[in-house]
């Protein structure tokens, strides 16, 4: 069945047969066969086939950007949860300034939340880094979870998708890889509308024209669409 | 289809079905929307619900696989789900049907990417009418595939059982509790989709060898009609968007 | 995924917005979800009903059975509840026995039912000191997201006002399998269902999602049914540990009385039909 033009699997469906292609990501070779290996979406790029999840819990990345909330205070770092299977670390020497043994707790206490990037997976859990530009705690605004197979139709081809929110409600908007999205507005109506938006999204994912009928949603909700730059048919991830 | 030299005492079915036919199925995923992945599974009466919660990390440290992710089934049965109510908690029944669903699912998932975590399966059913724990499998499978669990196949399965003498798919309760002749034998079988292995089986009752063989081709063909219909809820049947449902009819 | 520990900053917005009478689903701090009800769930109980508040969700069924009355009220049927917060439903339960949450959940829900007099149990009895008709109630969370308890207390009566009992062969002393056209003994004018409201920031909240219930101060459930058009109270229960103003207490009533008001009718409708 098709999903904006691209053809599902479910595991153990042959995708192609022959050797011109290599198996990728949730893909596997049976003799003449590429096989899928989860459910999900096919993807050919030239030489690999993969299968892209479009349910089920995040996989951290090298180089994916999270957010996530302090969940204990160690002597030497930041045990982070960021709803994967296992937890993050955050090094204290991987934060911008220099933090001494005693004050770790002064800037970054239990409960708080911060922006990472994913430098190392282990099979013990992910070490982070905060010391990139962008990256850093969060002082205000609200955070909301989304199924994170859905964030690259929050962020659209190119970030254009993203660039339409941010214009209609003007607010910072930062998407974690994980699934959770931090909103950060003038107002709390501000937020919540731009919460609305994204859940609009997350909701008609799969549905064609997705820009247009979010340009629609944003207009019923009394807001703005800057429309001349917007990249349309926003398909790709 | 029978070729037997004495005749059967059963010779046409409580509910007037073919032996070959299944009851009618229903089965779609998303059901639980907290979950990683959800699937409801149900032939005629008998339906079931499987909710995937995992990878996540298990306690204590000390179960933990360094090298894999585990998988955990729980079965149970809610205390409407029969006529004659089931108390809640454990029963040994259940730890059964949990282990025997484990190990048939544990065959084709791949938690190698996930080390130190358990991935959950529970499955419940509200109402039973014969073959709960294959209703359960199936629902499992599809659960599994939803939560993007690695997976090399799907795992279809179906209550095959011989009536005195007579070989049918899908029993149903008048079915399973025949007494006479040679009474009711009952053989849950699950197969992989690809490569057509059996994960699951277990019989009791009294069977020639010859007729288990047949029982079993059986069983293979009916996993098929079932495969397809699993197949189909998951590429059509997300219960988070619509109502939609994939529905066989009754043939 | 491990169930997200609400972060400080979210907290303290979620405050700000309910104190300025925003919610995130865009509700007004008394409005209920969408409640959807489904009956005849297993075809093997006397009943049994799927209930939503939103994406909340329950099942519960009826089951009876007959046995020996207890010796201090030899001329009435008996009644047990049971509810289990199943691990399916959200990954803050546990499998193993029952939790504190769901014994309070379950003598909440029966307290509710069983002293408001909903139940007629003396017209459950067969056969004083002898025989008598057992009710089970079971209760069933498919998933969590908030307000558990009044899913549960609504699918609850539901289940009890759908419910027909089995036919009882006197000659033969036993149930057979098969259900009669009578309906449980059910007194109309004790109808009452539960209303949970926390307390956020400075504002009473009614129906709350699974963050907003996370961080309350306090929840008070108010068991409501109306006898000849005015407002009963037949049950209440304080939960978590904040306190409670006297001004709270007069908005809880005052909440609790428009919303009975505002819902009762469907509520009986429900229960026993059109």
């Amino acid at each position: 069945m098709e999903k904006n033009g691209r053809q599902m699997v479910v595991p153990g469906q042959v995708i192609v047969t022959g050797n011109e292609y290599l198996p990728g990501d949730g893909a596997y070779r049976d003799s003449k066969d590429v096989v899928a290996k989860r459910y999900g979406v096919i993807d050919i790029s030239e030489k690999h086939i993969r299968v892209i999840p479009v349910s089920g819990a995040y996989y951290p990345r090298r180089g994916n950007t999270v957010i996530g909330t302090i969940i204990d205070v160690l002597f030497n770092g930041w045990l982070i949860d960021f709803q994967g299977a296992q937890n993050a670390f955050l090094p204290v020497a991987e934060v911008p300034r220099y933090i001494n043994r005693n004050e770790l707790r002064e800037f970054l206490d239990f409960g708080e939340s911060v922006v990472v990037k994913v430098w190392d997976v282990k099979s013990r859990g992910i070490d982070v880094s905060m010391k990139m530009r962008g990256f850093g705690k969060i002082e205000d605004g609200i955070i909301i979870s989304v199924n994170p197979n859905k964030v690259p139709r929050v962020i659209g081809k190119e970030g254009s998708m993203v660039k339409l929110i941010k214009d209609a409600t003007n607010c910072n908007i930062t998407v974690g890889q994980n699934g959770k999205i931090w909103i950060s507005g003038n107002s709390i109506e501000d937020e919540v509308k731009t919460k609305n938006i994204i859940d609009f999204i997350i909701n008609n994912s799969t549905a064609n024209g997705l820009t247009d009928k979010v340009e629609k949603h944003i207009k019923s909700l009394g807001l703005k669409v800057d429309s001349p730059e917007i990249i349309k048919e926003n398909t790709d991830e | 289809m029978n070729n037997k030299m004495v005749k059967s005492l059963y010779e046409k079915r409580t509910d007037k079905r073919k032996f070959d036919e299944i009851r009618e199925i229903s089965a779609a995923v998303g059901v639980v929307p907290s979950a990683d992945g959800s699937a409801v599974f149900q032939t005629g009466s008998t339906k079931a619900i499987a909710v995937v919660r995992g990878p996540r990390t298990l306690h204590p440290q000390h179960m933990q696989d360094p090298r894999t992710g585990i998988l955990r089934v729980n079965y149970g049965m809610m205390p409407f789900s029969v006529w004659d109510r089931i108390r809640p908690g454990p029963s040994r029944r259940g730890e059964e049907i949990s282990k025997v669903c484990e190990w048939a699912l544990s065959s084709v998932v791949d938690l190698s990417e996930f080390p130190n975590t358990v991935i959950d399966v529970f499955i419940q059913i509200p109402q039973a009418d014969a073959g709960t724990r294959v209703a359960g499998l199936n629902a499992a499978a599809m659960a599994l595939a939803h939560a993007g669990i690695p997976m090399k196949e799907m795992i279809s399965a179906i209550a095959v059982g011989k009536i005195d003498k007579t070989l049918v798919v899908d029993i149903n309760k008048d079915e399973e509790d025949y007494r006479e002749g040679e009474g009711s034998t009952d053989i849950p079988i699950a197969f992989t989709s690809r490569t057509k292995k059996i994960t699951l089986l277990q019989l009791d009752g009294k069977i020639s060898p010859a007729e288990l063989k047949e029982a079993i081709e059986l069983g293979k063909s009916a996993c098929e009609k079932i495969l397809e219909v699993q197949t189909d809820a998951l590429l059509n049947g997300n219960k988070e968007k619509d109502e939609v449902k994939s529905k066989k009819e009754k043939k | 995924m491990s169930e997200p520990i609400i972060p400080n900053m979210l907290r303290s917005r979620i405050i700000e917005a309910i104190n300025g009478n925003t919610r995130f689903d865009g509700r007004k701090l008394s409005e209920y979800r969408e409640i959807k009800i489904e009956r005849g769930i297993s075809k093997n109980a006397e009943s049994a009903v799927k209930v939503s508040f939103g994406k909340t969700e329950v099942l519960a069924g009826v089951k009876m059975g007959l046995a020996e009355p207890y010796p201090d009220s030899r001329d009435e049927g008996t009644f047990m509840t049971t509810v289990e917060l199943h691990p399916m439903a959200s990954n803050d339960f546990e499998m193993g026995k029952p939790g504190i949450q769901s014994v309070e959940f379950a003598r909440i829900i029966d307290r509710g039912i069983r002293e408001s007099g909903f139940i007629d149990f003396k017209k459950l009895c067969i056969t004083e000191g002898e025989k008598v008709w057992q009710v089970f109630l079971d209760i069933f969370a498919i998933n969590n997201d908030g307000n558990l308890l009044d899913v549960m207390g609504l699918a609850a009566i539901v289940a009890l006002g759908s419910a027909k009992l089995p036919v009882y062969n006197k000659k033969e002393d036993k149930i057979e399998h098969e259900l009669s056209k009578d309906s449980l003994p059910l007194v109309k004018e004790n109808l009452s269902f539960n209303m949970t409201l926390h307390k956020i920031g400075e504002k009473i909240v009614a129906d709350v999602s699974k963050e907003e219930e996370s961080i309350s101060s306090y929840r008070m459930s108010v068991a409501m049914g109306e006898a000849k058009e005015s407002p009963r109270i037949t049950a209440m229960q304080k939960g978590k540990e904040g306190a409670i103003s006297p001004e709270d207490m007069e908005n809880i009533l005052n909440t609790a009385e428009l919303k009975l008001k505002e819902m009762f009718p469907r509520v009986k409708e429900e229960v026993f039909g059109k």
